[in-house]
Formats: structure tokens, sequence, C-alpha cells
């Protein structure tokens, strides 16, 4: 217990900055490098962090198993989601005119809306494959 | 009705996605199979209605997100694609009633809603790789089935599924590597990923620059080839379709390498055929050359396999190699009978299999050993082997012959009289590997190990008797089969070079 401390201490300091760091790839993906999928592993690397730090059962704790397995097609449901809206107005799969009368505002929004399925199908995804591999030979 | 119309592309691959995220989000194995069941009776009257609009108006062009090509994606559906997509959405739906009892026996029941998941999306990716008309995105509807395909095949209950499914994984990964390399090399050299823009583009550019031509030729040619099996590529086949669960090999059998024949033909000649001279590079000998391997090698294979599953897997090996022969052969007639050999290969095999995946359902085994006589315990399966057999054989009367009959016109047409011996003396090896089978079941004493065993459940016989009852009437009505396969090699020859 002591002898980890600074460990344990150094993570719970570098959590929100993760996290925080994160949701600026995220939205930075707009301008620069980043988006959805540099932003989920990122913060998949969070939770990681806390596993490999405090335990499986305290990750868990963090990203209950039922969520990220909720999370995995909730993401694809997103993406999709977006393409739909504009079919069901008239347009084309994925045609973003449908979120803005402006088309370049529109655009934005319709790739905020997709990077935001990627981050939480990515995020989700990573967590899962982690949870996958410590949990092996465990009693289930 | 009239602005559904025009979406009918989209909804072709966004309806099966969609089922595959309910699915995942369902978690329950009975419902899943539900979902999974509309959507696999959905599918087959979009594809419907896409073949009849390309056959009565042409070629479809849908811009996703609104771009017009070559800038955004587009999904471009003619003859070819739309014949495809029949067929594929289809045998899914004739099969799909097969599932539910074969994958309650032969998968863990935690796994059953995982299972159906990873089946439509694979369905997904095959049905977007046949609509979109973009070198890139059908790259990646190509990753979206082989990876849903592994793990499928990973399901199986024998450990050595666990094996074939890394080795497939390997193999299918260096064929996507080898595709995407090929893709790149294109996009260097035209700037385009579109593939109408492509074949305009790359009629200066194959004069400018003939290697890096050549060069993209043939890693989209490796890449693809491995994915579809053609000899001596095949090897990652006979394990992944013997360990897989019975459904997944009936499925993959049928569409997924049926898909991949599909981007082939379509780059020879949709893509290189219009911008380079085949007649210069021995595409031709090779691919005759490749096809023929495939006929005689898997074929006596075949005759030396213990196990059904492993046999039929060989057999597909060889019976791929007949189609192939028909899009090196690059006549009208040959052309037709590869592609209609595409679709009754799919068909026959698909019976095939199911009454194989019915017998494993029974008795647990495929081992020629244990079958002695069972033809007496399961008569209706075992007649829909035989009739699929003969079919495989190219008995006169059953789709095979159809598809046969096409190819040696199309070997005359080039006056190569000794072809049209080798594609008879091939099937005759597959007399022998399809009467050995039927020898055991029919003729030998019924083992000790049938006591038990009878025909399957009704859900799983229906889909059986449906496909033997097809590969008989495909041998006779063949307005479906070789009549759009004729106009849709009329249209790919008339735009070569």
């Amino acid at each position: 217990m002591k002898a980890d401390l600074i460990l344990r201490i150094g993570t719970k300091l570098l959590l929100p900055f993760i996290l925080l760091f994160a949701l600026y790839v995220q939205f930075h993906g707009d301008y620069g490098a980043g988006g959805g999928f540099q932003a989920g592993v990122i913060s998949a690397g969070m939770v990681i962090l806390i596993g490999i730090t405090f335990g499986l059962e305290t990750a868990q704790r963090v990203a209950p198993k039922t969520l990220v397995e909720f999370m995995v097609p909730l993401g694809v449901l997103i993406y999709a989601g977006t393409g739909i809206a504009g079919m069901l107005a008239g347009k084309n799969f994925l045609d973003y005119s449908v979120f803005s009368s402006f088309a370049p505002k529109g655009r934005e929004r319709g790739i905020l809306f997709v990077e935001l399925g990627v981050l939480v199908t990515v995020s989700s995804t990573m967590i899962a494959l982690f949870y996958a591999f410590v949990e092996r030979g465990r009693p289930q | 009705m009239n602005s559904i119309w025009p979406q009918l592309p989209a909804l072709q691959i966004v309806i099966p996605l969609l089922g595959a995220v309910l699915v995942a989000f369902l978690r329950r194995g009975s419902l899943a199979f539900l979902v999974t069941l509309a959507v696999s009776w959905l599918m087959p009257f979009i594809s419907a209605a896409l073949l009849w609009q390309t056959m009565t108006t042409g070629p479809i062009s849908y811009h996703l997100g609104g771009w017009p090509p070559p800038i955004g994606i587009e999904y471009r559906i003619d003859v070819l694609g739309g014949f495809v997509l029949l067929l594929v959405s289809g045998v899914s739906a004739f099969m799909i009633p097969f599932a539910r009892q074969s994958v309650e026996r032969e998968i863990h029941p935690s796994k059953h809603a995982w299972f159906y998941c990873m089946y439509l999306l694979c369905f997904t990716g095959l049905l977007g790789i046949t609509v979109t008309g973009d070198a890139f995105n059908a790259f990646v509807f190509l990753e979206i089935s082989s990876l849903a395909t592994y793990t499928m095949i990973a399901l199986g209950h024998d450990r050595r599924a666990l094996l074939a499914a890394f080795q497939y994984l390997i193999i299918g990964t260096i064929g996507a590597t080898f595709y995407v390399i090929g893709v790149g090399f294109l996009y260097l050299i035209t700037g385009t990923l579109n593939l109408a823009d492509l074949a305009t583009r790359l009629i200066p550019a194959a004069v400018e620059n003939p290697p890096a031509v050549y060069a993209a030729l043939a890693f989209i040619t490796v890449g693809i080839s491995l994915k579809l099996a053609l000899f001596p590529l095949h090897t990652w086949l006979p394990n992944a379709y013997a360990y897989a669960p019975s459904f997944v090999t009936v499925f993959l059998s049928a569409t997924a390498t049926k898909v991949a024949i599909y981007l082939l033909v379509r780059y020879f000649f949709s893509v290189f055929g219009v911008a380079i001279d085949f007649r210069a590079l021995p595409v031709t000998e090779i691919m005759i050359a490749l096809s023929l391997a495939a006929m005689f090698i898997a074929s006596i294979v075949a005759v030396y396999e213990t196990n059904v599953k492993r046999m039929l897997a060989y057999s597909s090996v060889a019976q791929i190699g007949y189609i192939t022969l028909g899009i090196g052969l690059a006549n009208q007639a040959g052309l037709t009978g590869g592609l209609t050999h595409l679709f009754n290969h799919a068909i026959m095999k698909a019976a095939l299999f199911l009454a194989i995946g019915a017998v494993v359902y029974r008795i647990g085994s495929c081992k020629l050993d244990d079958l002695s006589g069972i033809g007496r315990k399961m008569p209706f399966t075992m007649i829909a082997f035989a009739i699929a057999g003969f079919g495989l054989i190219g008995t006169p009367g059953t789709a095979g012959f159809i598809s046969k009959w096409y190819l040696a016109l199309g070997a005359l047409d080039h006056g190569w009289w000794f072809l049209v011996a080798l594609i008879v003396v091939s099937s005759m090896i597959a007399v022998v590997y399809v009467g050995r089978v039927l020898e055991v079941v029919w003729f030998r004493p019924t083992g000790p190990n049938l006591k038990d065993a009878k025909d399957p459940p009704f859900l799983m016989m229906m889909p059986i008797i449906a496909f033997a009852v097809a590969t008989v009437y495909f041998g006779f009505d063949t307005r479906l089969t070789a009549g759009i396969s004729e106009t849709v090699a009329k249209t790919l020859i008339g735009g070569m070079r």
C-alpha cells in the first residue's frame, strides 16, 4: 500500500487531464490532427490506467461492463443515424445539409455527430478489449 | 413510395447495418434471430427492385452525402451488380431459417446474439462491395465482411476452428493489403478512386506509365484472388470451411467467394480491360492455367478427403476454377458460363453444405465413415444431397450442366478443343468424389451410431429442399441465370479494348 503511494496519487492527478485532452483532441479534429478515433483511444487509456493502478474492479465501477457493451453498438447507431437523418429529410444518405440551411454549418454539425459516434464506439471497444484480456482465466 | 425508390441503393446497406446494431443491443439469442430473419427476408426485395431498375432504365448512380462523383463516394449498380446483389440476398433469405436450430446446437448460448450481429455485419460488407462504385469504399466493405467472417469461423465448435480462423485472418489481411496497395498505385497514377473515372483516366496513363499500371493490376489481382481462393491461393479455405459452424460454411461458400469474384470481374472488365489491351499481357494464359490446376488438383484432393465438409471445401476450390476459367476465356460464351456458374455453384453448394449441416445437427460428425447408410435414416436430406451432387458433376437437367455447357462453347469459340476435353474429364473426377459419398450413404449397411438419426426439423429441412429444387429448376429455366449473364457479358466485353 505504502510502496505505490506515488503511483496512486500520480494516477489520480493525471486522470482528469487525460479525459480533458481526449475531449480537446475530439473537438480539435475539425481544424487539425485528431478526431473521434484518437480521442476514443485516449479516453479508453484513462480507464485502462485505472485498471492497471487500482485493479479491474475499480475500473469496472468507473466503466461498467454492461455500459461498455452498450456503447459499442451505440456509436455505430449515432453514425448511421446521422446518415439516416439525411434520408428522412428526402436527401441522400449522410447528406449534412439537413442540419443547417447554411451548407458549411451543416457539414460542421454533421461531422461533429459522426465523430461523436466514432468516439463512443472506439473508446468502448478499446475498454472491452482490455476487459476481455484481463478477465481471461478468471472464474466467471 | 416515390421518395423511397431513389434511396434503395443506400437502404440495401443501411438496413442490415442497423439490424446488426439492433441485434447487439438486444443481446437475446431468439430476438436476435428474429431481427436477422426480418432483415434477410427484406433484402431480396430491394435487390430485385434494383436489378429490375438497372434492366429497364440502365445503371443506377447514388451519390453518398449528395457529393457528385468522382469527388464523393458513388454507389453504382449495373446489371452485373444487381445480379450479384440478388444472388447474395436471395441465397441468404432462403438459407436463414436453417440458422436457428443449427446455431443453437453448435454455438454457446451466450454468443448467439453476437453471432447474428457478426452475420449481419458480414452481410452488410458483402452487399456493400457489390453496391459501391469506389475502389477504397470497396476495401472498407471488404474488411467489414472479412473481420466478421474471421469471428464467425472462430466460433466453431471444434478447437481447430481457432487455428483456421487465425490462418484465414493472416492470409485475408495479406490479400486486403495487396488490394489496397494496388488501389494506392491507381490513385497515384490517376488521382481518383471512382471506378468509372479510373477507367477513363487510366487510358492515357497506361500509355505514359505502363509499369505502374501493370503493378497495380498485379497487386489487385493477387489480393482479390486470395479472397476468392483461386488456386494456389486457396490454402485458407478448406480448414475455414471444415471447422466453422455449419451455417457459416453454407453462407461463406454461397456468397463470400462469389462477391470476391464479382470484384475481380469488375476490375478486369470495367477498369483495366477498358484501359489496357489484355491481349498484350499473359492474363488469359495465367487465368486458364490456374483455373485448370484448381479444377484438377483440388478435385483430386477432394477424392481422397475423408471429412465430407473438407471434401466439399476442396470441391469449392475446383468449382471456383470453372468460374475463373470463364473469366480467363473472356469471350461472350465463356464469360456467360463463368457468371452463370457463379450463380449455379452458389445454389448447389448451399444445398450440399446445408445437407451436411443437417447431418452434423443429428449425429455431430461429418466423417465419411460415420455416415454409412445414413440415407435410409435421413432420406430427404440425402436425396437433396444427391440432386445437388449431380448438379456439381454437371448432369444434364441440373444447373451445373448449363454453366459447363457455356464454358465449353466459350472454349470452342477460341478453337481450343483440348479445353473442352479437360472440362469433361475434370467433371469425371467430380463423379468420383460425389459418387464416393453417395455409395457410403445409400449402399452401405446402417451403422450403430445412427440409431436416432432422422431428417432434421421442418425449418432446417425447407432450405435444403428449396436449394435442391432450385438446382433442377435452374437447369431448365435459364432466363434469370444465363439470360442475365449473357447481357452482362455482352456489356463487359463490348467495353473492353
